[in-house]
């Protein structure tokens, strides 16, 4: 019996009917064909995946999409409202080359503009300790907390933009 | 995965109601152990409760000196709560060590005790701490409650709606993580309360979460890391694998007690 999904992506209102069992990794990417959000290990360790539900981070592979049913989504897709106008971490990734190959990048962004929601200037170790459920495999992390060090500066300097 | 249907009752009642009348249901409190199993196919129940939708579930509050968690409290929420930190702050850094931020997002401590992980972090708090665990039907002591690896006292339809923490004198746990999945190899919980030591080990037992009572003995002789430490642990009823050997595991358990006596006083 399929079961009917509205919520909130990114500002806009969608609705679909799904099977229960669709994850909500791939209702974003296969209904919605928001595929900036990504499927690396599906198991719920690699962090690929990290969105944000009702303004938490979540991993996207292990929620239902009718779990999110009724709560505002927010993917990479919607961080910023142009190319031309990077999000601060978005921006702070790209000037501390804190990607190589980009794959784990959506979900790194996501996790770390969460920890910035709860703890405005981190150290160090707290950043590394919030991306614990993040997985890179090119940057050995260290230019990805800088970038995030980075971003909460820049964040910490200009008026918090509201999510 | 499977196929199942999907249910989002708003009361306890709405969800016994469901459960009982289905053919083979499951709930799905924050999915974080539920779904990675569906996924695998080790599981194929006809039907989904989700209880996300249940308030009443939801919340921390005291009772007296009884801290009472909501069964949907997530792993994030006890971390942040300012109540928890106030009547029990190792309950507060137990819930913060738990996976990762996200995996704390959804989480929750009715889903962990009631799924009985072996190496799962709140069954050692609440063993310790004397915790008691409030269902739909009745309330349950940890001591009666976790009765084996992934097994509890509840029944087919019965719901975890409480956890009820009465506030020890003074407690810590000390946690040795698997790297990867912050999973405990060995996790230490040590609390006192009215003069009495209890010591609750997770990671560790071949039947799952346990109480270490050479070690409470120990202590009850003296409140120390070095006492903990002195104390010899069979490795006889520890569980092996990839992580770590039987003997390795035995060892640990009185390295964290110390840590955990350490952090306690």
């Amino acid at each position: 019996m399929a079961v009917s999904v509205s919520l909130n992506v990114n500002g806009k209102s969608v609705s679909r009917e799904v099977e229960p069992r669709t994850l909500l990794v791939e209702f974003l990417r296969e209904e919605l064909g928001l595929t900036g959000t990504h499927v690396g290990c599906d198991t719920s360790q690699c962090g690929a995946c990290v969105v944000h539900v009702d303004g938490k981070s979540v991993k996207a592979c292990t929620m239902l999409a009718a779990q999110a049913n009724g709560t505002s989504v927010l993917t990479i897709e919607g961080l910023a409202p142009n190319p031309e106008d990077l999000h601060p971490m978005q921006a702070a990734f790209r000037d501390n080359h804190g990607l190589q190959c980009g794959f784990c990048t959506p979900g790194m962004i996501m996790s770390a503009v969460d920890l910035l929601q709860h703890n405005a200037d981190p150290s160090e170790q707290e950043v590394r300790e919030w991306l614990e459920g993040n997985i890179c495999r090119c940057t050995g992390y260290h230019n990805i907390v800088k970038a995030v060090l980075d971003a909460a500066g820049r964040m910490r300097g200009q008026p918090q933009a509201a999510e | 995965m499977y196929a199942f249907d999907y249910h989002k009752p708003s009361s306890v009642e709405e969800a016994a109601s469901l459960l009982a009348s289905k053919e083979d249901a499951t709930v799905v409190a924050g999915g974080q152990t539920l779904i990675p199993t569906l996924k695998h196919r080790l599981a194929q129940p006809t039907d989904l409760v989700d209880l996300s939708g249940v308030a009443e579930l939801k919340g921390v509050k005291m009772d007296g000196d009884t801290l009472v968690i909501g069964a949907m409290t997530t792993h994030a929420e006890v971390a942040a709560d300012a109540t928890v930190r106030s009547a029990i702050p190792a309950l507060a850094d137990l819930a913060d060590g738990i996976g990762d931020a996200q995996v704390r997002n959804c989480g929750t401590i009715g889903g962990s005790v009631s799924n009985n992980d072996p190496a799962a972090d709140y069954p050692a708090a609440l063993l310790a701490l004397g915790a008691t665990v409030v269902t739909t039907n009745r309330s349950i002591s940890a001591d009666d409650f976790f009765t084996g690896m992934f097994d509890t006292a509840l029944e087919p339809g019965e719901i975890v709606t409480e956890i009820r923490l009465p506030k020890p004198a003074r407690a810590a746990y000390a946690k040795f993580p698997n790297p990867a999945s912050r999973y405990a190899i060995v996790g230490v919980m040590v609390a006192e309360s009215g003069g009495q030591i209890r010591v609750a080990v997770t990671g560790a037992g071949q039947d799952g979460v346990f109480r270490a009572t050479d070690i409470e003995q120990a202590l009850s002789g003296a409140f120390s890391a070095e006492a903990a430490k002195a104390v010899k642990v069979s490795p006889e009823t520890m569980s092996a694998d990839i992580h770590a050997s039987a003997d390795y595991r035995a060892h640990l358990v009185s390295v964290m007690a110390s840590r955990a006596v350490a952090a306690c006083s």
